[in-house]
């Protein structure tokens, strides 16, 4: 499990790395990064879950829902839109609350989309 | 509250923290609707008129001030991430929630003292990056959601999982800045004396100690609080011991009582293998379901015929190395010369301070201080769960903390689930032990944002469950706002004495009843009439 984790933040380096985009748009997508840590990450990022479970909750939900159709890590995906993950963050699913402006306001949101679909195919 | 009121209101507000930081917009208040209300989309859902999110303690003087003016009804959150017992709504419809998210700062950590000193939407996360980023050798203590404000968290009597002095979220407060409903801002404890410098070390100061007034009450908002903060350990050891029979559970939590009451372990975590097996033992579950259900006995024969034991319990040691382990080897020797059939086996082993790497491998991270996310596996989508609810209600009984309580409350308890057809509780339900001295029954009833029968089914439920809780002498420690009135009610000693003194102070210190209206059960005189309950 220990690998399984070191593996996944290294996959993580890599895709945040790897990118090349304008400059103002390069700065959005590290801030947007560093907010995807802080506010997503806790249940969408890599790691083991409630009692050693294989996955935190998001992967586990993506994972269920998608049946490895994509990636069950939100930054490995590249089928997202911005429209989609602003959807996701203001109105919530199943047991995720939305989150409020004095949270995540409109210019970080365009920030954590602008990160979240980075490598998206579909623009 | 008429409109020009709150119109005049809404330009005052504005005036005192900017344009930005008041959301009158259907799409922004929306953000404020609880997320797990069970009342989502109907007329009864509660919900706010706007919002507004000072960033200082002025602002907040300014807001209420001009609240106090016009009359217009404010609740307060912090993080707002209160989700089963009411997210960031209000009690009362149609009040401005104010919104102290952005009050987020870190005032104070002394690691000498053991206190840290924040404000309202400093989160446990925050809190936690802060004390690693300065390597202070002090530790929080979290609950489950590492997203939460502490001072939320503590207000609402939320609770944790290391020690027992540090799980009492609002027992390990110490020391209160307050803006009272007039607008004037109060320091309480040693925080009365001017240049005071233990605010954060003794709480008493002299007098009265009103701090309880703020926790789960209406008398004002707090800017400031104050936390005490426990060491950081050299060693963490947990055990795992198991006892054969039912009736095991009340010497089994005698004994466990003893090691916590005495300081040798932090939070015990109780469970049943027995009951965990019910997914792959289809007679154990034909045994369970079988009408009027099975006898204590019965139960016994099944796990003695499969090698389960009816249940387990996680010690949990912390202190130096040596100590830890030779207080690991008292436990299992007082336990095992009492309890025939007890078994143990070790549990996780760690030293601290711990890498990067380490914390990641925990797999109980809040055990050891470390916020976490990882409580919302718990009703997620998940193979095992391919159509989750929209949330949940926690219902959250008090029952005294020994094994005889434990076996009543299930059976008490799972007559009224069943009844209603919910899949919680039962007959090998343990208690949650984050409080100190009792334990707590908690389940989550499911809510739905699509559909409205599994709310009312829930919320009936509810209502019944709080019925049957109060006739065994049992209650509620914390409730959504839905039900503050109903389980405010339970409490009703003497002609409801408490709730007639909590409401002659809400009428001394607030007699608009601007502040969070209804939370606790309190209401403002003008508004009696209209309990839920």
């Amino acid at each position: 499990m220990k690998m399984r984790v070191l593996a996944l933040f290294a996959l993580m380096g890599i895709a945040t790395t790897g990118f090349a985009a304008a400059p103002g748009k390069a700065q959005q997508i590290a801030e947007g990064e560093k907010l995807y840590k802080y506010w997503c990450s806790g249940c969408h990022g890599p790691g083991i879950g409630q009692n050693g479970a294989p996955y935190l909750p998001g992967e586990t939900a993506l994972r269920a829902k998608y049946k490895g159709a994509v990636p069950g890590l939100l930054h490995e995906r590249t089928d997202l839109t911005p429209e989609f993950v602003k959807l996701f963050v203001r109105q919530g699913i199943t047991i995720m609350p939305f989150f409020r402006k004095t949270e995540i306001d409109d210019q970080q949101l365009d920030a954590i989309a602008a990160y979240l679909t980075r490598n998206s195919k579909t623009k | 509250m008429s409109a020009a009121d709150f119109n005049a209101a809404i330009t005052k507000f504005k005036a005192a923290v900017g344009e930005k930081y008041v959301f009158t917009s259907d799409e922004d208040v929306a953000l404020y609707r609880d997320a797990y209300s069970p009342m989502w989309g109907t007329p009864q859902e509660l919900l706010a008129s706007a919002a507004v999110a000072p960033d200082t303690v002025e602002q907040v003087q300014a807001i209420v001030r001009a609240a106090n003016e016009h009359k217009i009804p404010l609740y307060p959150i912090s993080t707002g991430k209160n989700v089963g017992y009411g997210g960031s709504a209000p009690n009362l419809h149609g009040s401005v929630v104010l919104d102290l998210k952005r009050m987020n700062r870190i005032l104070e950590v002394d690691d000498r003292r053991g206190f840290a000193l924040v404000e309202p939407g400093v989160a446990y996360f925050d809190l936690y990056r802060h004390i690693q980023e300065k390597k202070l050798k002090v530790w929080i203590d979290c609950p489950d959601p590492g997203w939460g404000s502490l001072i939320g968290n503590s207000l609402d009597h939320g609770v944790g999982y290391t020690f027992g002095a540090f799980r009492d979220h609002f027992g390990s407060h110490c020391g209160m800045e307050v803006v009272l409903p007039n607008g004037e801002i109060m320091r309480t404890g040693m925080g009365a004396l001017p240049g005071a410098k233990t605010w954060q070390d003794y709480k008493y100061g002299f007098g009265p100690y009103v701090d309880g007034l703020f926790g789960q009450g209406n008398f004002g908002i707090v800017t400031k609080m104050g936390f005490w903060l426990m060491p950081e350990p050299e060693a963490y050891q947990s055990g795992y011991v198991s006892v054969p029979k039912r009736h095991d559970i009340i010497a089994l939590v005698d004994h466990v009582n003893y090691l916590e009451h005495i300081g040798l372990i932090g939070q015990p975590n109780y469970s049943s293998p027995l009951g965990r097996t019910q997914r792959n033992e289809p007679d154990l579950r034909a045994l369970v379901g079988k009408a009027g259900g099975p006898s204590d006995e019965e139960l016994d024969r099944f796990g003695a015929a499969k090698g389960i034991p009816s249940w387990e319990v996680e010690l949990q040691f912390y202190g130096p190395a040596k100590t830890v382990a030779a207080n690991w080897e008292y436990a299992r020797e007082r336990i095992g010369a009492s309890i025939p059939g007890s078994t143990f086996r070790d549990g996780h082993s760690y030293r601290f301070p711990m890498t990067d790497e380490q914390k990641a491998a925990v797999e109980h991270k809040v055990a050891v201080g470390i916020p976490a996310m990882s409580i919302f596996s718990i009703g997620a989508r998940s193979e095992l769960n391919p159509s989750p609810t929209d949330g949940h209600l926690w219902f959250a009984p008090i029952i005294p903390k020994t094994g005889e309580a434990i076996l009543e409350s299930q059976r008490a308890f799972a007559k009224v689930y069943q009844e209603f057809g919910l899949n919680v509780g039962g007959i090998f339900q343990t208690p949650a032990t984050w409080i100190y001295r009792a334990f707590v029954m908690i389940v989550g009833m499911p809510v739905s944002r699509s559909n409205k029968e599994i709310n009312a089914k829930s919320m009936a439920a509810f209502k019944r469950v709080v019925e049957v809780a109060a006739e065994h002498g049992w209650a509620e420690y914390r409730s959504p706002p839905a039900f503050a009135d109903l389980v405010a009610d339970s409490y009703s000693y003497n002609d409801h004495a408490l709730r007639r003194f909590n409401e002659q102070l809400k009428d001394a210190v607030d007699p608009n009843g601007i502040i969070a209206a209804g939370r606790g059960g309190i209401w403002p005189r003008h508004l009696r009439g209209g309990r839920k309950a």
